[in-house]
């Protein structure tokens, strides 16, 4: 089988724009997350896009374009930089999002309800596949390009099913992420009326007083390339997407397994994909949404699928940063499991101060810490996201060979 | 009250809603083709509904596919007045 390695990540997230940005800031405690919500302040359109460009496509497309743009520019990929590394019909682009474009939705909808016209753009720019076309068209990519949906899980489905392209040889390149932008009233309300938002506002996995989730948006996007062409070519490798593993809980629209056992079942799939035993991970970054359902199942599923090396690892959620940007969420944690694991840190889980009843796993309260890899190898870790509808999704990764 | 259809009235709305399309202000003229404004079928799309709701014109969709240049749709909206 080939092996899948990354040579590009990019992001745009509410800590700002760009991966690095990212992992730097998160990795140094700072929270995006204003007012309850995280929205990705620092991202202008008109810092990236012609003002035909802006109103051909959603915000949630936008992201995932200059995520994607960014990424690319890392591969080497951009125009100036020779362009693709192979054939347009062997490049593709795989974007996972939760809902898609609601704003253009719901605009349009007013019009109707208002008497007006609903515009000629409102399908291309809602449909939940208009990330993956628009990166396609933009980039030239000619060969599989598509939209994966699985809630919370699609950003971490899109990679996985990407990894399955290369493999298979559908593709020698994918373009592969996810991407989200519905800080929108309806969506507030509808989750609102679920109770999984945070009542106060503060997003604080594994703690004893987390109430729900916080609501962010952005993307994350990585170019994954089989490793032979990325080789030929003298790519700088950033590292390798491992396995993959995906499973589901057959059991509840939006609760998932108490006992984690589908979730578990995903991390022992993805771990045996990758050829690795389960002490041979060194930092997972955690779904941790900060719900009390989740963070409890998802410490059972640590439990039951690694052992007594889950107590042994540090474990992280994204999410205490940026709050939860939903589809685009599984991405934009591997683009920051990518770097993490270059730098051998794990960041913090923001807000942590009481762990809650049960959950005695080393969560990385309050400040990054170093991981801890063995001689020899470089580090590895696991990102793990889970979605409404029971839909578990997890990726091992593992950092390059430093150059 | 749909406004009264003139040739002055009609090239001004048409050039305001293609550059509102995201068309370069100093390239549209009424000789300009629209393929050099980078404008689509579903930028005339949306001009139809323009035109629809200011002077109650309706472009078909075989009147719109002989279109070419700006001057075009202004003259097929006249005629149609």
């Amino acid at each position: 089988m080939r092996d899948v390695v990354i040579t590009g990540v990019g992001a745009v997230t509410p800590l700002g724009v760009g991966a690095r940005t990212l992992h730097e800031r998160w990795t140094a405690g700072v929270c995006g997350i204003v007012d309850g919500e995280a929205p990705c302040a620092e991202y202008d359109q008109a810092d990236h896009f012609s003002r035909k460009e802006s109103r051909r496509s959603d915000r949630f497309t936008q992201l995932a374009l200059v995520a994607a743009a960014e990424a690319i520019a890392e591969a080497g990929w951009g125009a100036d930089a020779g362009g693709l590394p192979v054939a347009p019909d062997r490049a593709g682009a795989i974007i996972g999002t939760g809902i898609g474009g609601i704003d253009t939705l719901l605009g349009n909808y007013k019009e109707l309800l208002g008497g007006s016209a609903v515009s000629p753009l409102a399908v291309p720019l809602m449909m939940g596949n208009a990330g993956a076309a628009a990166i396609s068209m933009k980039h030239d990519l000619e060969g599989p390009s598509f939209g994966v949906m699985s809630a919370c899980a699609a950003g971490t489905n899109a990679i996985g099913v990407a990894l399955r392209a290369i493999q298979h040889g559908e593709a020698d390149v994918i373009v592969a992420g996810g991407s989200e932008a519905a800080l929108h009233p309806l969506t507030r309300a509808a989750f609102g009326a679920l109770d999984a938002l945070s009542t106060l506002g503060i997003s604080r996995p594994f703690d004893a007083d987390r109430d729900g989730f916080v609501m962010g948006e952005g993307a994350g996007v990585l170019v994954l390339e089989a490793g032979d062409v990325a080789r030929a070519r003298g790519a700088r490798i950033l590292g390798t997407l491992s396995g993959y593993g995906t499973t589901s809980d057959a059991h509840h629209l939006t609760a998932p397994r108490s006992d984690g056992k589908r979730a578990s079942a995903a991390i022992t799939i993805a771990l045996a994909d990758a050829g690795f035993s389960a002490d041979a991970i060194d930092y997972v970054n955690a779904h941790g949404t900060s719900t009390p359902l989740n963070d409890a199942a998802e410490t059972a599923a640590l439990k039951a699928s690694l052992g007594e090396h889950a107590a042994k690892i540090p474990i992280s959620s994204t999410k205490s940063a940026i709050g939860h940007l939903l589809g685009a969420a599984g991405a934009v944690e591997a683009v920051a499991t990518v770097l993490a694991l270059r730098d051998r840190v794990a960041p913090p889980t923001l807000g942590l101060e009481t762990p809650g009843e049960g959950l005695d796993l080393d969560y990385v309260p309050g400040q990054a810490k170093a991981m801890s890899v063995p001689d020899g190898r470089q580090a590895r870790a696991i990102s793990t996201s889970f979605g409404f509808g029971g839909h578990n999704a997890v990726l091992v990764l593992e950092a390059a060979e430093a150059a | 009250m749909p406004s009264t259809i003139t040739t002055e009235a009609v090239e001004k709305t048409v050039v305001d809603a293609l550059i509102s399309f995201g068309a370069e202000p100093s390239e549209v003229a009424p000789a300009t083709e629209l393929t050099t404004l980078d404008i689509d079928s579903l930028d005339l799309a949306e001009l139809s509904q323009i035109v629809d709701d200011e002077y109650g014109v309706s472009m078909k969709s075989s009147d719109v596919s002989k279109i070419k240049t700006v001057g075009d749709i202004v003259a097929l909206i006249v005629s149609k007045g």
